[in-house]
């Protein structure tokens, strides 16, 4: 027993000092908030991460730490891989945010990559994606193809990322049905294949007949299956899970954006900036329109034109927030300041901001 | 199907799993051994279960396989605690990560594949009864399952003859072993059946509430099941309703959330962990019940020879 054990740190030993022989390889360090397996959100950076291997082959090398909750532990796992010689760590959750910044300046001559965040420095760069752009699409959609008039919206955690995306949807929808409604669950979690399951069921128990959602699972696009109604998939395309169910889903599309990043570290000209890309710079991707009729089909692809060309701007006024008050005026459009950190609903959700 | 027949529905089906793996755990802390593994044993039991029924396209299948599953990895445990008398806590700890890690990589050819579901139960008239017909004749085989074994566990134990054997060797496994009772061998097939339960658990997960495999689809399940166990101070009958209350309280939150009622939402996903630990408290304030339900020789470990 204890041979085998020395034999095995031995082992361990060497598999540590492997890689800091293959120098001049750019390391590049990952952190994910679930399984690469969620088919979600963290399938997709996963997917991201893929792309980014296969484009630059052997100039990097890139590692993943999963599973790694927001919070004080974030913090380590990000000075791990700082620690372990990446000299480029993406950290891909909102949560992550003043973790990375902290751990970023105990490490000066690492860049560090935040998704979704607004907290810049030197070596710190934010990268953002325009989802929103895509609820408003799906919005219209449900508003066309709901009966009942009410869409259940299954959020996360109240964050702006996830208030804006339902904030766009709602508009969606209004631009079709000014009365149109939508229901919303906080399942207070990004994950949780049973309790998003569950809180599909009690939407549609309560009447809507279309769901929408902002968790990383596919279990509401199968509940909604099973119930025979139309749901939108996220951040992957959920197809599989109901052939027959699902509209199109945002699908999240970061590999082009790691690919320029690294090659950015690589030639020397990495700078720390605060992007915020969309459906023009194909960071947000729609898969294809099903299950619905051609008028509406046509519908949402002249939507998704229009917002690709710059001509659409989901939050364009007039619009009024939930309280009544006016937010924006005909004709003014919200800056992207205002939209990164969006904490109030406008007028037509059925639902209290939890704060 | 009306509202409150569909909210029951949904409420067995979320109870359902907590209460079988609990009723597991319960056996084997009866017996003296506390095993901390339960979400492993459970996640293993929900990929095994999923693989099998998609190799197969047996929905059963796959629950048999994900209770051999369950068995197999609890059989380390036993293997590890009782003949090595490693520590339990850290054993029990380790079993959850294990199987963590390996369920993911066992199922990671499994991701984003739709799933085989479980049938439910249909009896023509029966199941269309009003307001009780689906939830008594209308369910997956796994929730009657669920009934027969909160019946039968508490019947073994506190009505049978080695069921008082298997409580005295929890309560003191120096007396048992003095008269003759096979203190590990007791333990081991207490261990096992705690391990099949929480196999079958995750194969509801897999098979019934979502028929798919994602990593980590367990969610802590597993840690909750083994809160209940204490909280219930290890009583089936208390399992039982605390796993329904948990169930009760997850689902009327979501429905609340639904309608609109503008209380927190941070604060309504936390209603189902107070409630279940105020009520499950109140019922058992009795110190001296508590006392006598308690396993006094839970987590010791057990050398014959010393």
């Amino acid at each position: 027993m204890k041979k085998l054990m020395m034999a095995l740190t031995i082992a361990a030993s060497f598999a540590v000092a492997g890689p800091a022989f293959a120098a001049d390889k750019l390391k590049i360090g990952f952190i994910y908030i679930g399984p690469p397996g969620d088919f979600g959100w963290t399938y997709q950076h996963d997917q991201g991460r893929k792309e980014l291997e296969k484009a630059l082959g052997d100039k990097v090398e890139t590692t993943f730490l999963e599973n790694v909750p927001e919070g004080a532990d974030a913090e380590r796992s990000i000075e791990r891989l700082a620690r372990a010689g990446n000299k480029l760590i993406f950290t891909t959750s909102f949560g992550y945010m003043d973790a990375t910044v902290k751990v970023a300046q105990k490490f000066p001559d690492v860049k560090f990559e935040h998704a979704t965040g607004y907290k810049t420095a030197q070596n710190v760069a934010v990268y953002n994606s325009r989802f929103y752009e895509g609820r408003y699409v799906q919005g219209v959609i449900a508003a066309k193809m709901s009966k009942a008039g009410v869409a259940g919206y299954i959020g996360s955690f109240p964050i702006p990322e996830v208030v804006e995306g339902i904030n766009s949807f709602m508009l969606g929808a209004q631009s079709v049905n000014p009365n149109f409604k939508v229901k919303v669950i906080w399942a207070n979690a990004w994950f949780d294949p049973a309790k998003e399951a569950d809180a599909a069921k009690a939407l549609i128990d309560q009447g809507v007949d279309i769901i929408t959602q902002h968790t990383d699972s596919t279990a509401a696009m199968q509940v909604a299956a099973e119930r025979k109604i139309k749901a939108f998939g996220q951040a992957s395309d959920m197809i599989k899970f109901g052939p027959e169910t699902q509209l199109t889903s945002i699908v999240d599309n970061w590999g082009p954006y790691y690919i320029e990043r690294a090659k950015a570290v690589l030639d020397g000209t990495w700078k720390s900036h605060n992007v915020f890309e969309g459906m023009k710079e194909g960071l947000v991707v729609m898969a294809p329109y099903m299950n619905m009729p051609d008028d509406v089909k046509k519908l949402a692809e002249e939507t998704q034109a229009k917002i690709t060309s710059g001509e659409l701007k989901p939050f364009t006024g007039p619009i009024k927030r939930q309280d009544g008050s006016d937010w924006l005026k005909a004709g003014e459009t919200a800056d992207d300041k205002t939209i990164l950190s969006m904490n109030f609903y406008v007028a037509g959700v059925d639902d209290k901001l939890p704060k | 199907m009306t509202m409150f027949e569909a909210i029951l529905l949904t409420v067995a089906t979320a109870a359902t799993p907590l209460l079988i793996a609990a009723l597991g755990e319960l056996v084997v802390e009866r017996s003296g051994v506390l095993n901390l593994g339960v979400e492993g044993m459970m996640v293993m039991g929900a990929v095994t279960g999923f693989a099998v029924a998609q190799y197969t396209g047996s929905a059963w299948l796959g629950m048999f396989a994900a209770i051999l599953a369950g068995a197999a990895f609890s059989l380390l445990f036993g293997f590890l605690t009782l003949t090595l008398i490693t520590n339990q806590v850290a054993t029990g700890l380790a079993l959850t990560l294990l199987g963590l890690g390996a369920s993911a990589m066992i199922g990671e050819s499994f991701v984003g594949l739709p799933g085989v579901r479980m049938d439910s139960l249909y009896i023509p008239a029966l199941t269309d009864l009003p307001y009780v017909g689906r939830f008594l004749f209308g369910q997956d085989p796994i929730f009657y399952i669920s009934i027969l074994l909160t019946i039968g566990v508490a019947w073994f134990l506190f009505r049978t003859r080695a069921g008082l054997t298997l409580r005295a060797v929890g309560d003191n496994h120096t007396s048992a072993h003095a008269l003759g009772v096979p203190v590990v061998r007791i333990r081991y097939l207490a261990v096992i059946f705690g391990g099949a339960c929480a196999g079958l658990a995750g194969a509801q997960l897999s098979l019934v509430y979502v028929p798919q495999w994602v990593e980590n689809m367990t969610s802590g399940r597993g840690w909750i099941a083994l809160a209940l166990v204490v909280f219930a101070s290890w009583r089936p009958w208390r399992i039982l309703a605390g796993a329904y209350l948990f169930g009760a309280v997850t689902i009327g939150q979501l429905h609340a959330q639904a309608l609109g009622i503008g209380v927190p939402s941070q604060f309504m996903s936390s209603l189902p962990y107070l409630a279940t630990i105020v009520v499950l408290v109140l019922i058992s304030r009795n110190k001296r019940l508590t006392l006598m339900n308690t396993p006094t020789s839970l987590g010791k470990p057990f050398v014959p020879d010393r």
